[in-house]
Protein backbone atom coordinates (compact mmCIF):
# COMPACT_ATOMS: atom_id res chain seq x y z
CA UNK A 1 0.00 0.00 0.00
CA UNK A 2 2.06 2.79 -1.44
CA UNK A 3 -0.65 6.01 -0.75
CA UNK A 4 -2.54 5.01 2.33
CA UNK A 5 -3.61 8.64 3.40
CA UNK A 6 -5.22 8.85 -0.21
CA UNK A 7 -5.89 5.78 -1.25
CA UNK A 8 -9.93 5.84 -0.29
CA UNK A 9 -9.85 9.83 -2.75
CA UNK A 10 -11.04 8.77 -6.24
CA UNK A 11 -12.17 11.59 -9.05
CA UNK A 12 -15.35 9.57 -9.63
CA UNK A 13 -16.74 10.30 -5.94
CA UNK A 14 -17.33 13.33 -3.93
CA UNK A 15 -15.82 11.46 -1.22
CA UNK A 16 -15.56 7.76 0.75
CA UNK A 17 -18.66 6.90 2.42
CA UNK A 18 -18.51 4.87 5.57
CA UNK A 19 -18.89 1.61 3.04
CA UNK A 20 -16.33 2.58 0.30
CA UNK A 21 -14.02 3.44 4.18
CA UNK A 22 -14.85 -0.04 5.27
CA UNK A 23 -14.07 -2.21 2.28
CA UNK A 24 -10.37 -0.86 1.93
CA UNK A 25 -9.89 -1.64 5.68
CA UNK A 26 -11.71 1.09 7.66
CA UNK A 27 -11.83 0.32 11.09
CA UNK A 28 -9.45 -2.27 11.18
CA UNK A 29 -6.54 -0.53 12.63
CA UNK A 30 -8.80 0.83 15.42
CA UNK A 31 -10.39 -3.04 15.98
CA UNK A 32 -6.57 -3.95 16.52
CA UNK A 33 -5.66 -1.42 18.86
CA UNK A 34 -8.77 -1.80 21.26
CA UNK A 35 -8.89 -5.44 21.12
CA UNK A 36 -5.74 -6.77 21.06
CA UNK A 37 -3.46 -4.41 22.46
CA UNK A 38 -3.09 -1.98 25.43
CA UNK A 39 -2.69 2.03 25.20
CA UNK A 40 1.01 1.64 26.24
CA UNK A 41 1.83 -1.33 22.94
CA UNK A 42 -0.02 1.82 20.69
CA UNK A 43 2.42 4.30 21.77
CA UNK A 44 5.19 1.90 20.99
CA UNK A 45 3.75 0.78 17.88
CA UNK A 46 3.62 4.83 17.13
CA UNK A 47 6.71 5.67 18.33
CA UNK A 48 8.40 2.82 16.55
CA UNK A 49 7.06 3.80 13.18
CA UNK A 50 9.11 7.03 13.36
CA UNK A 51 5.54 9.29 12.56
CA UNK A 52 6.83 12.71 13.16
CA UNK A 53 4.16 15.72 13.22
CA UNK A 54 2.97 17.22 10.22
CA UNK A 55 1.56 20.00 10.54
CA UNK A 56 5.09 21.93 10.48
CA UNK A 57 7.05 21.18 13.62
CA UNK A 58 7.80 17.59 12.96
CA UNK A 59 8.13 16.80 16.34
CA UNK A 60 8.49 12.56 16.90
CA UNK A 61 4.34 11.75 17.70
CA UNK A 62 5.39 8.62 19.84
CA UNK A 63 7.59 10.97 21.96
CA UNK A 64 5.06 13.75 22.10
CA UNK A 65 2.60 11.26 23.60
CA UNK A 66 4.71 9.61 26.17
CA UNK A 67 4.86 13.12 28.44
CA UNK A 68 1.05 12.64 29.26
CA UNK A 69 0.75 11.08 32.76
CA UNK A 70 -0.48 7.38 32.26
CA UNK A 71 -1.21 4.12 34.85
CA UNK A 72 -3.50 3.98 37.54
CA UNK A 73 -2.38 6.79 39.45
CA UNK A 74 -2.75 9.24 36.68
CA UNK A 75 -5.60 11.78 36.04
CA UNK A 76 -9.07 10.66 34.52
CA UNK A 77 -9.93 13.42 32.48
CA UNK A 78 -7.69 13.42 29.59
CA UNK A 79 -8.17 15.15 25.77
CA UNK A 80 -6.63 14.68 22.62
CA UNK A 81 -7.64 17.58 20.08
CA UNK A 82 -7.30 17.56 16.66
CA UNK A 83 -5.47 21.00 15.01
CA UNK A 84 -7.34 21.00 12.45
CA UNK A 85 -7.30 25.02 11.96
CA UNK A 86 -5.04 25.00 8.89
CA UNK A 87 -4.41 28.51 8.07
CA UNK A 88 -0.82 28.74 7.13
CA UNK A 89 -0.84 30.56 3.83
CA UNK A 90 0.37 28.16 0.76
CA UNK A 91 -1.34 25.35 2.83
CA UNK A 92 -4.26 23.08 1.45
CA UNK A 93 -3.52 20.01 2.32
CA UNK A 94 -5.60 18.88 5.54
CA UNK A 95 -8.89 20.62 3.69
CA UNK A 96 -8.41 17.30 1.13
CA UNK A 97 -8.29 14.90 3.94
CA UNK A 98 -11.10 15.93 5.82
CA UNK A 99 -13.59 16.33 2.74
CA UNK A 100 -12.63 13.53 0.65
CA UNK A 101 -11.90 10.60 3.80
CA UNK A 102 -13.56 11.84 7.20
CA UNK A 103 -13.52 8.77 8.51
CA UNK A 104 -9.58 8.03 8.13
CA UNK A 105 -9.78 10.96 10.87
CA UNK A 106 -12.52 9.98 12.89
CA UNK A 107 -10.41 6.31 12.85
CA UNK A 108 -6.71 7.99 14.07
CA UNK A 109 -8.65 10.28 16.72
CA UNK A 110 -9.94 7.15 18.22
CA UNK A 111 -6.58 5.57 18.24
CA UNK A 112 -4.71 8.35 19.42
CA UNK A 113 -7.31 8.96 22.23
CA UNK A 114 -6.98 5.31 23.24
CA UNK A 115 -3.21 5.62 23.25
CA UNK A 116 -2.99 8.02 25.83
CA UNK A 117 -6.66 7.07 27.23
CA UNK A 118 -8.27 10.26 26.97
CA UNK A 119 -11.60 10.68 28.26
CA UNK A 120 -13.07 13.49 25.48
CA UNK A 121 -11.42 14.49 22.08
CA UNK A 122 -12.19 17.29 19.94
CA UNK A 123 -11.59 18.38 16.41
CA UNK A 124 -10.14 21.98 16.81
CA UNK A 125 -11.59 22.90 12.72
CA UNK A 126 -11.50 26.60 11.28
CA UNK A 127 -14.80 28.10 10.59
CA UNK A 128 -14.47 28.72 6.82
CA UNK A 129 -13.74 25.02 6.37
CA UNK A 130 -17.72 24.50 6.21
CA UNK A 131 -17.43 21.38 3.47
CA UNK A 132 -15.22 19.88 5.78
CA UNK A 133 -17.69 20.38 8.98
CA UNK A 134 -20.69 18.82 7.19
CA UNK A 135 -18.57 15.73 6.22
CA UNK A 136 -17.28 15.50 9.64
CA UNK A 137 -20.30 15.76 11.22
CA UNK A 138 -22.02 13.24 9.55
CA UNK A 139 -19.04 10.78 10.51
CA UNK A 140 -19.10 11.48 14.02
CA UNK A 141 -22.49 10.16 14.05
CA UNK A 142 -21.85 7.09 11.84
CA UNK A 143 -19.15 6.58 14.13
CA UNK A 144 -21.20 6.26 17.11
CA UNK A 145 -24.01 4.01 15.04
CA UNK A 146 -21.09 1.87 14.89
CA UNK A 147 -19.90 1.64 18.17
CA UNK A 148 -16.58 3.47 17.13
CA UNK A 149 -17.29 6.24 19.71
CA UNK A 150 -19.46 6.30 23.09
CA UNK A 151 -19.23 3.96 25.52
CA UNK A 152 -17.28 0.60 25.26
CA UNK A 153 -16.35 0.74 21.89
CA UNK A 154 -15.63 -2.50 19.77
CA UNK A 155 -16.82 -4.05 23.06
CA UNK A 156 -13.74 -3.13 25.12
CA UNK A 157 -13.50 -1.08 28.53
CA UNK A 158 -12.69 2.08 26.72
CA UNK A 159 -14.60 4.60 25.87
CA UNK A 160 -14.90 7.96 24.00
CA UNK A 161 -16.69 11.19 23.57
CA UNK A 162 -15.83 13.27 20.32
CA UNK A 163 -16.91 16.68 19.51
CA UNK A 164 -16.20 18.90 16.72
CA UNK A 165 -15.58 22.53 17.37
CA UNK A 166 -15.81 25.06 14.35
CA UNK A 167 -13.67 28.17 14.95
CA UNK A 168 -14.43 31.85 13.72
CA UNK A 169 -11.16 32.65 11.99
CA UNK A 170 -7.20 33.77 13.53
CA UNK A 171 -3.63 32.34 12.20
CA UNK A 172 -2.37 32.40 16.03
CA UNK A 173 -5.21 29.63 16.64
CA UNK A 174 -2.88 27.14 14.64
CA UNK A 175 -0.45 27.44 17.59
CA UNK A 176 -1.02 24.46 20.31
CA UNK A 177 -1.65 26.32 23.27
CA UNK A 178 -3.98 29.43 21.54
CA UNK A 179 -5.89 26.69 20.03
CA UNK A 180 -6.02 25.48 23.81
CA UNK A 181 -7.36 28.98 24.96
CA UNK A 182 -9.89 29.17 22.07
CA UNK A 183 -11.36 25.69 22.83
CA UNK A 184 -11.74 27.32 26.15
CA UNK A 185 -13.62 30.21 24.78
CA UNK A 186 -11.01 32.66 25.21
CA UNK A 187 -8.91 35.27 22.76
CA UNK A 188 -6.55 32.48 20.83
CA UNK A 189 -3.33 34.05 22.89
CA UNK A 190 -0.68 31.24 23.63
CA UNK A 191 0.57 30.51 26.72
CA UNK A 192 3.85 29.77 28.20
CA UNK A 193 5.29 26.76 28.47
CA UNK A 194 6.16 24.84 30.61
CA UNK A 195 3.86 23.68 31.88
CA UNK A 196 3.42 21.63 28.59
CA UNK A 197 0.05 20.80 27.21
CA UNK A 198 0.75 16.91 27.94
CA UNK A 199 0.71 17.94 31.99
CA UNK A 200 -1.35 20.77 31.70
CA UNK A 201 -3.47 21.67 28.99
CA UNK A 202 -6.92 22.19 27.98
CA UNK A 203 -9.24 22.97 30.73
CA UNK A 204 -5.58 22.28 32.79
CA UNK A 205 -5.87 18.80 32.47
CA UNK A 206 -3.08 16.35 30.33
CA UNK A 207 -3.81 16.90 26.50
CA UNK A 208 -2.28 15.99 23.58
CA UNK A 209 -2.88 18.42 20.53
CA UNK A 210 -2.20 16.53 16.75
CA UNK A 211 -2.16 17.77 13.12
CA UNK A 212 -4.73 16.26 11.03
CA UNK A 213 -2.67 14.72 8.79
CA UNK A 214 -0.99 13.33 11.59
CA UNK A 215 -3.80 11.49 12.83
CA UNK A 216 -4.72 10.56 9.63
CA UNK A 217 -1.04 8.08 9.75
CA UNK A 218 -2.49 6.52 12.71
CA UNK A 219 -5.25 3.66 10.88
CA UNK A 220 -2.23 2.52 8.56
CA UNK A 221 0.45 2.27 11.16
CA UNK A 222 -1.96 0.32 13.61
CA UNK A 223 -3.16 -1.81 10.57
CA UNK A 224 0.06 -2.05 8.43
CA UNK A 225 2.61 -1.82 10.96
CA UNK A 226 5.22 0.10 12.09
CA UNK A 227 7.89 -1.70 9.76
CA UNK A 228 5.65 -0.95 6.77
CA UNK A 229 5.55 2.86 7.35
CA UNK A 230 9.07 3.07 8.04
CA UNK A 231 9.22 1.59 4.64
CA UNK A 232 7.74 3.87 2.98
CA UNK A 233 10.32 6.85 2.96
CA UNK A 234 12.97 7.27 0.39
CA UNK A 235 14.87 9.36 2.95
CA UNK A 236 15.67 9.74 6.51
CA UNK A 237 12.22 10.26 7.61
CA UNK A 238 9.62 7.29 7.30
CA UNK A 239 5.84 7.36 5.45
CA UNK A 240 4.36 9.48 2.44
CA UNK A 241 3.67 12.85 2.82
CA UNK A 242 0.84 15.23 1.22
CA UNK A 243 3.38 17.92 -0.65
CA UNK A 244 1.72 20.62 -2.51
CA UNK A 245 3.02 23.28 -4.79
CA UNK A 246 1.04 26.60 -5.33
CA UNK A 247 1.70 29.64 -7.52
CA UNK A 248 2.59 30.02 -11.37
CA UNK A 249 2.94 25.69 -12.32
CA UNK A 250 1.55 24.27 -14.49
CA UNK A 251 -0.48 21.75 -12.27
CA UNK A 252 -0.90 23.21 -9.04
CA UNK A 253 -1.57 20.68 -6.54
CA UNK A 254 -1.82 17.98 -3.68
CA UNK A 255 -0.06 14.46 -4.12
CA UNK A 256 0.78 11.82 -1.70
CA UNK A 257 4.64 10.72 -2.37
CA UNK A 258 7.14 9.30 -0.10
CA UNK A 259 9.11 11.07 2.66
CA UNK A 260 12.23 12.08 0.97
CA UNK A 261 11.01 13.17 -2.45
CA UNK A 262 13.14 15.90 -4.31
CA UNK A 263 11.82 19.36 -4.67
CA UNK A 264 12.98 18.81 -8.13
CA UNK A 265 10.52 15.88 -8.66
CA UNK A 266 7.56 17.58 -6.71
CA UNK A 267 7.88 20.59 -9.11
CA UNK A 268 8.28 19.23 -12.32
CA UNK A 269 6.47 15.84 -12.33
CA UNK A 270 4.11 16.36 -10.59
CA UNK A 271 3.34 19.84 -10.49
CA UNK A 272 4.09 20.21 -14.66
CA UNK A 273 6.99 22.67 -14.03
CA UNK A 274 6.67 26.54 -13.81
CA UNK A 275 4.30 28.16 -16.51
CA UNK A 276 5.26 28.76 -19.78
CA UNK A 277 6.95 32.21 -20.04
CA UNK A 278 7.91 32.19 -16.38
CA UNK A 279 10.97 31.03 -14.52
CA UNK A 280 11.90 29.67 -11.02
CA UNK A 281 13.67 32.16 -8.61
CA UNK A 282 12.70 30.52 -5.68
CA UNK A 283 10.09 28.91 -3.24
CA UNK A 284 9.00 28.82 0.78
CA UNK A 285 9.16 24.87 1.07
CA UNK A 286 6.29 24.50 3.24
CA UNK A 287 3.93 27.28 3.51
CA UNK A 288 4.29 31.35 4.53
CA UNK A 289 6.36 30.99 7.96
CA UNK A 290 9.85 29.46 6.26
CA UNK A 291 12.50 30.25 4.50
CA UNK A 292 13.15 30.77 0.84
CA UNK A 293 15.44 28.26 -1.01
CA UNK A 294 16.69 28.28 -4.27
CA UNK A 295 16.91 26.97 -7.86
CA UNK A 296 20.68 25.42 -6.40
CA UNK A 297 18.29 23.74 -3.79
CA UNK A 298 15.90 21.53 -6.35
CA UNK A 299 17.87 18.31 -5.70
CA UNK A 300 17.59 18.60 -1.95
CA UNK A 301 15.19 15.79 -0.43
CA UNK A 302 11.71 16.89 1.30
CA UNK A 303 12.52 15.57 4.42
CA UNK A 304 12.57 17.47 7.87
CA UNK A 305 16.50 17.42 8.66
CA UNK A 306 17.25 17.64 4.66
CA UNK A 307 15.61 20.84 4.44
CA UNK A 308 16.86 21.92 7.76
CA UNK A 309 20.64 21.27 6.43
CA UNK A 310 19.76 23.51 3.35
CA UNK A 311 18.80 26.36 5.75
CA UNK A 312 15.13 25.91 5.73
CA UNK A 313 11.99 24.35 7.49
CA UNK A 314 9.87 21.49 5.54
CA UNK A 315 6.51 23.01 7.73
CA UNK A 316 3.40 21.49 5.92
CA UNK A 317 5.33 20.64 2.45
CA UNK A 318 3.17 22.60 0.35
CA UNK A 319 5.48 24.83 -1.55
CA UNK A 320 4.82 28.36 -2.67
CA UNK A 321 6.32 29.41 -5.76
CA UNK A 322 8.45 32.73 -6.45
CA UNK A 323 8.41 32.92 -10.29
CA UNK A 324 10.54 35.36 -12.15
CA UNK A 325 7.63 38.21 -12.67
CA UNK A 326 6.65 38.46 -9.05
CA UNK A 327 8.85 40.88 -6.73
CA UNK A 328 10.29 39.02 -3.99
CA UNK A 329 10.07 42.59 -2.12
CA UNK A 330 6.05 42.69 -2.87
CA UNK A 331 5.86 39.09 -2.14
CA UNK A 332 7.58 39.06 0.99
CA UNK A 333 5.24 42.20 2.01
CA UNK A 334 1.97 40.58 1.59
CA UNK A 335 3.60 37.35 3.90
CA UNK A 336 4.70 40.53 6.19
CA UNK A 337 0.68 42.16 6.56
CA UNK A 338 -0.30 38.93 6.87
CA UNK A 339 1.32 38.07 9.93
CA UNK A 340 1.39 41.73 11.32
CA UNK A 341 -2.55 41.41 11.20
CA UNK A 342 -2.49 37.52 12.52
CA UNK A 343 -0.58 39.05 15.34
CA UNK A 344 -2.54 37.86 18.38
CA UNK A 345 -1.08 41.22 20.46
CA UNK A 346 0.03 39.97 23.58
CA UNK A 347 4.04 40.32 23.00
CA UNK A 348 5.37 43.22 22.51
CA UNK A 349 8.38 42.38 19.92
CA UNK A 350 5.49 40.58 17.65
CA UNK A 351 2.47 43.44 18.21
CA UNK A 352 5.02 46.30 17.58
CA UNK A 353 7.88 44.98 15.49
CA UNK A 354 5.41 43.47 12.95
CA UNK A 355 3.63 46.23 12.00
CA UNK A 356 7.07 48.48 11.69
CA UNK A 357 8.52 45.85 9.36
CA UNK A 358 5.42 46.36 7.41
CA UNK A 359 6.11 50.01 7.19
CA UNK A 360 9.41 49.31 6.33
CA UNK A 361 8.87 47.25 3.26
CA UNK A 362 6.08 49.55 2.15
CA UNK A 363 8.25 52.79 2.23
CA UNK A 364 11.09 51.22 0.67
CA UNK A 365 8.56 49.92 -2.54
CA UNK A 366 6.85 53.63 -2.41
CA UNK A 367 10.34 54.88 -3.67
CA UNK A 368 10.93 56.09 0.31
CA UNK A 369 13.15 53.80 1.68
CA UNK A 370 16.88 55.03 3.37
CA UNK A 371 19.93 52.75 2.83
CA UNK A 372 19.99 51.57 6.27
CA UNK A 373 16.27 50.57 6.48
CA UNK A 374 18.01 46.81 5.32
CA UNK A 375 20.13 47.04 8.19
CA UNK A 376 16.96 47.77 10.24
CA UNK A 377 14.79 44.99 8.37
CA UNK A 378 18.03 42.75 9.06
CA UNK A 379 18.07 43.66 12.98
CA UNK A 380 14.56 43.08 13.24
CA UNK A 381 14.92 39.44 11.99
CA UNK A 382 16.95 38.95 14.82
CA UNK A 383 14.92 40.96 17.64
CA UNK A 384 11.62 38.94 16.38
CA UNK A 385 13.47 35.68 16.43
CA UNK A 386 13.43 32.68 18.36
CA UNK A 387 13.99 32.98 21.81
CA UNK A 388 12.22 36.40 22.26
CA UNK A 389 8.80 36.72 21.71
CA UNK A 390 6.22 34.34 23.40
CA UNK A 391 5.24 31.90 20.51
CA UNK A 392 6.40 31.07 17.05
CA UNK A 393 4.62 33.82 15.28
CA UNK A 394 6.86 36.36 14.59
CA UNK A 395 9.86 34.23 14.17
CA UNK A 396 8.47 32.45 11.54
CA UNK A 397 7.38 35.50 9.99
CA UNK A 398 10.80 36.46 9.91
CA UNK A 399 11.69 33.70 7.96
CA UNK A 400 11.12 34.72 4.83
CA UNK A 401 12.29 38.29 5.44
CA UNK A 402 15.37 37.14 6.21
CA UNK A 403 16.19 34.52 3.37
CA UNK A 404 14.69 37.10 1.18
CA UNK A 405 17.26 39.44 2.13
CA UNK A 406 19.97 36.81 1.34
CA UNK A 407 19.44 35.91 -1.74
CA UNK A 408 17.22 38.49 -3.22
CA UNK A 409 18.98 41.14 -1.83
CA UNK A 410 19.59 43.17 -4.95
CA UNK A 411 15.68 43.16 -5.44
CA UNK A 412 15.57 45.40 -2.09
CA UNK A 413 18.70 47.44 -3.13
CA UNK A 414 17.06 48.39 -6.58
CA UNK A 415 13.95 50.11 -4.50
CA UNK A 416 16.52 52.55 -3.00
CA UNK A 417 17.81 53.73 -6.58
CA UNK A 418 15.03 53.49 -8.40
CA UNK A 419 11.68 54.41 -6.69
CA UNK A 420 9.54 53.14 -9.02
CA UNK A 421 7.85 49.93 -8.28
CA UNK A 422 9.37 46.84 -10.39
CA UNK A 423 7.02 44.39 -9.43
CA UNK A 424 4.32 41.60 -10.29
CA UNK A 425 0.61 43.24 -10.25
CA UNK B 1 -22.89 50.19 27.48
CA UNK B 2 -25.70 49.61 30.59
CA UNK B 3 -25.01 45.87 31.22
CA UNK B 4 -27.90 44.62 32.44
CA UNK B 5 -29.66 41.59 30.18
CA UNK B 6 -33.25 42.91 31.90
CA UNK B 7 -33.33 46.15 29.92
CA UNK B 8 -33.31 44.45 26.60
CA UNK B 9 -35.92 44.99 23.66
CA UNK B 10 -38.16 41.98 23.01
CA UNK B 11 -37.11 41.67 19.21
CA UNK B 12 -33.52 41.19 20.58
CA UNK B 13 -34.06 39.03 23.24
CA UNK B 14 -32.33 35.26 22.15
CA UNK B 15 -35.15 33.18 20.49
CA UNK B 16 -35.67 29.76 22.50
CA UNK B 17 -34.21 27.53 19.53
CA UNK B 18 -30.69 30.21 20.07
CA UNK B 19 -30.71 29.46 23.65
CA UNK B 20 -31.11 25.35 23.20
CA UNK B 21 -28.58 25.67 20.76
CA UNK B 22 -26.18 28.10 22.93
CA UNK B 23 -26.87 25.24 25.88
CA UNK B 24 -26.48 21.87 23.89
CA UNK B 25 -22.79 23.53 22.88
CA UNK B 26 -22.15 24.53 26.22
CA UNK B 27 -22.69 20.96 27.68
CA UNK B 28 -19.40 19.75 25.43
CA UNK B 29 -16.87 21.85 27.55
CA UNK B 30 -16.08 21.52 30.80
CA UNK B 31 -17.25 24.95 31.81
CA UNK B 32 -20.28 26.89 29.85
CA UNK B 33 -17.74 29.81 28.88
CA UNK B 34 -15.71 27.03 26.75
CA UNK B 35 -18.69 27.33 23.92
CA UNK B 36 -18.14 31.19 23.74
CA UNK B 37 -17.18 31.59 20.17
CA UNK B 38 -20.01 28.42 19.34
CA UNK B 39 -22.61 30.73 20.74
CA UNK B 40 -21.36 34.10 19.25
CA UNK B 41 -21.54 32.29 15.83
CA UNK B 42 -24.95 30.49 16.58
CA UNK B 43 -26.63 34.15 17.38
CA UNK B 44 -24.54 35.20 13.93
CA UNK B 45 -26.47 32.36 11.99
CA UNK B 46 -29.54 33.70 12.68
CA UNK B 47 -29.12 37.46 13.03
CA UNK B 48 -26.39 38.06 10.60
CA UNK B 49 -24.10 39.95 13.54
CA UNK B 50 -23.96 40.07 17.04
CA UNK B 51 -25.15 43.49 18.79
CA UNK B 52 -24.23 45.07 22.06
CA UNK B 53 -27.86 43.32 22.87
CA UNK B 54 -27.32 39.81 21.76
CA UNK B 55 -23.69 40.10 23.60
CA UNK B 56 -25.30 40.69 26.94
CA UNK B 57 -27.73 37.88 26.79
CA UNK B 58 -25.04 35.41 25.68
CA UNK B 59 -22.89 36.28 28.12
CA UNK B 60 -25.66 36.10 31.16
CA UNK B 61 -26.02 32.33 29.77
CA UNK B 62 -22.34 31.26 29.95
CA UNK B 63 -21.52 32.73 33.07
CA UNK B 64 -19.20 35.40 31.22
CA UNK B 65 -19.11 39.34 31.70
CA UNK B 66 -19.92 41.09 28.85
CA UNK B 67 -16.75 42.86 28.46
CA UNK B 68 -14.91 39.46 28.84
CA UNK B 69 -17.45 38.05 25.60
CA UNK B 70 -16.26 41.24 23.79
CA UNK B 71 -12.81 40.55 24.12
CA UNK B 72 -13.32 37.10 22.54
CA UNK B 73 -16.03 38.50 19.74
CA UNK B 74 -13.96 41.23 18.46
CA UNK B 75 -10.76 38.54 18.63
CA UNK B 76 -12.15 36.44 15.75
CA UNK B 77 -12.16 37.40 11.98
CA UNK B 78 -15.37 35.34 11.21
CA UNK B 79 -17.35 37.32 14.20
CA UNK B 80 -18.97 40.79 13.32
CA UNK B 81 -19.53 43.29 15.60
CA UNK B 82 -21.34 45.90 13.14
CA UNK B 83 -24.54 45.06 10.69
CA UNK B 84 -23.68 43.42 7.86
CA UNK B 85 -25.43 42.52 4.38
CA UNK B 86 -27.50 39.33 3.39
CA UNK B 87 -24.41 37.78 1.95
CA UNK B 88 -20.84 38.03 3.14
CA UNK B 89 -18.43 37.83 0.05
CA UNK B 90 -14.77 36.92 2.18
CA UNK B 91 -11.62 37.86 -0.50
CA UNK B 92 -8.69 36.12 -0.29
CA UNK B 93 -5.60 37.97 -0.43
CA UNK B 94 -2.80 36.34 1.13
CA UNK B 95 0.06 34.79 -1.07
CA UNK B 96 -0.76 32.65 -3.32
CA UNK B 97 -4.09 34.35 -4.09
CA UNK B 98 -2.16 37.70 -4.22
CA UNK B 99 0.75 36.17 -6.67
CA UNK B 100 -2.66 34.82 -9.00
CA UNK B 101 -4.87 37.48 -9.61
CA UNK B 102 -6.88 38.70 -6.14
CA UNK B 103 -6.46 42.37 -6.81
CA UNK B 104 -8.29 41.78 -10.04
CA UNK B 105 -11.20 39.49 -8.42
CA UNK B 106 -11.23 42.59 -5.74
CA UNK B 107 -11.62 45.15 -8.22
CA UNK B 108 -14.32 42.90 -10.28
CA UNK B 109 -16.10 42.52 -7.34
CA UNK B 110 -15.97 46.63 -6.39
CA UNK B 111 -16.90 47.40 -9.66
CA UNK B 112 -19.90 45.21 -10.60
CA UNK B 113 -21.54 46.09 -6.66
CA UNK B 114 -20.02 49.57 -6.19
CA UNK B 115 -18.13 48.94 -2.69
CA UNK B 116 -14.88 48.74 -1.29
CA UNK B 117 -13.53 46.50 1.12
CA UNK B 118 -15.83 46.62 4.64
CA UNK B 119 -18.55 48.09 2.84
CA UNK B 120 -21.95 47.43 1.95
CA UNK B 121 -24.17 47.79 -1.00
CA UNK B 122 -26.97 50.25 -0.37
CA UNK B 123 -29.63 47.13 -0.32
CA UNK B 124 -28.12 45.24 2.01
CA UNK B 125 -27.48 42.50 -0.05
CA UNK B 126 -23.47 42.39 -0.07
CA UNK B 127 -20.80 42.79 2.51
CA UNK B 128 -17.30 42.84 0.88
CA UNK B 129 -14.35 41.93 3.51
CA UNK B 130 -11.18 40.51 2.83
CA UNK B 131 -9.60 37.17 4.31
CA UNK B 132 -6.31 35.59 5.30
CA UNK B 133 -5.62 32.19 3.30
CA UNK B 134 -8.57 29.94 2.48
CA UNK B 135 -6.94 26.60 1.87
CA UNK B 136 -7.56 26.70 -1.83
CA UNK B 137 -4.09 28.19 -2.77
CA UNK B 138 -4.43 25.32 -5.63
CA UNK B 139 -7.00 26.88 -7.43
CA UNK B 140 -5.75 30.47 -6.69
CA UNK B 141 -7.47 33.09 -6.53
CA UNK B 142 -9.51 32.18 -4.32
CA UNK B 143 -12.93 33.71 -2.21
CA UNK B 144 -16.05 32.90 -0.02
CA UNK B 145 -19.68 33.84 -0.67
CA UNK B 146 -21.02 32.75 2.68
CA UNK B 147 -20.31 29.27 2.91
CA UNK B 148 -19.99 28.73 -0.93
CA UNK B 149 -16.03 28.56 -1.69
CA UNK B 150 -15.73 30.18 -5.39
CA UNK B 151 -12.37 29.16 -6.77
CA UNK B 152 -10.30 29.66 -10.33
CA UNK B 153 -12.51 33.04 -10.20
CA UNK B 154 -12.08 35.04 -13.35
CA UNK B 155 -14.51 38.00 -14.89
CA UNK B 156 -16.20 34.79 -16.19
CA UNK B 157 -17.14 33.66 -12.90
CA UNK B 158 -17.55 36.93 -11.29
CA UNK B 159 -20.40 37.35 -13.67
CA UNK B 160 -22.24 34.40 -13.19
CA UNK B 161 -21.86 35.26 -9.48
CA UNK B 162 -23.18 38.35 -9.70
CA UNK B 163 -25.54 38.48 -13.06
CA UNK B 164 -28.22 39.89 -11.27
CA UNK B 165 -25.71 42.88 -10.05
CA UNK B 166 -24.77 44.21 -14.09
Amino acid sequence: MQTPLTKNIKPERDFATLDNYLETGGYDGLRKAVTEMDSLQVQQTVKDSGLKGRGGAGFPTGMKWSFVPMGEDAPTTKYFVVNADEMEPGTFKDRVLMEKDPHQLVEGIIIGSYAIRASAAYIFLRGEYFLSAERLSAAIAEAYDKGYLGKNILGSDYSLELYLHTSAGRYICGEETALLNSLEGKRANPRAKPPFPQVSGLWGKPTIVNNVETVCNLPHILHYGPDWFAELGVGADNGTKLFGASGRVKKPGVWELPMGTTIREILDEHAGGMQDGYKLRGLLPGGASTDFLVPEHLDVAMDFDAIAAAGSRMGTGTMIILDDHTCPVQMVLNLSQFFSQESCGWCTPCRDGLPWVVVLLQDLIDGKGRPEDLDLLLRQTRTLGPGTTFCALAPGAMEPLQSALKYFREDFEKYLSQPVAAGAQ
Amino acid sequence: MNNSAATIAEESRLSEQEIAEINEEASHYEQKSGASIEALKIVQKYRRWVSDDSLKQIAELLGMSPEELDGVATFYNLIYRQPVGRKVILCCDSVSCWMLGANDVQDGISQRLGIGLGETTEDDEYTLLPIVCLGACDHAPVMMVDDVLHHDVDEKQLDKIFENRK
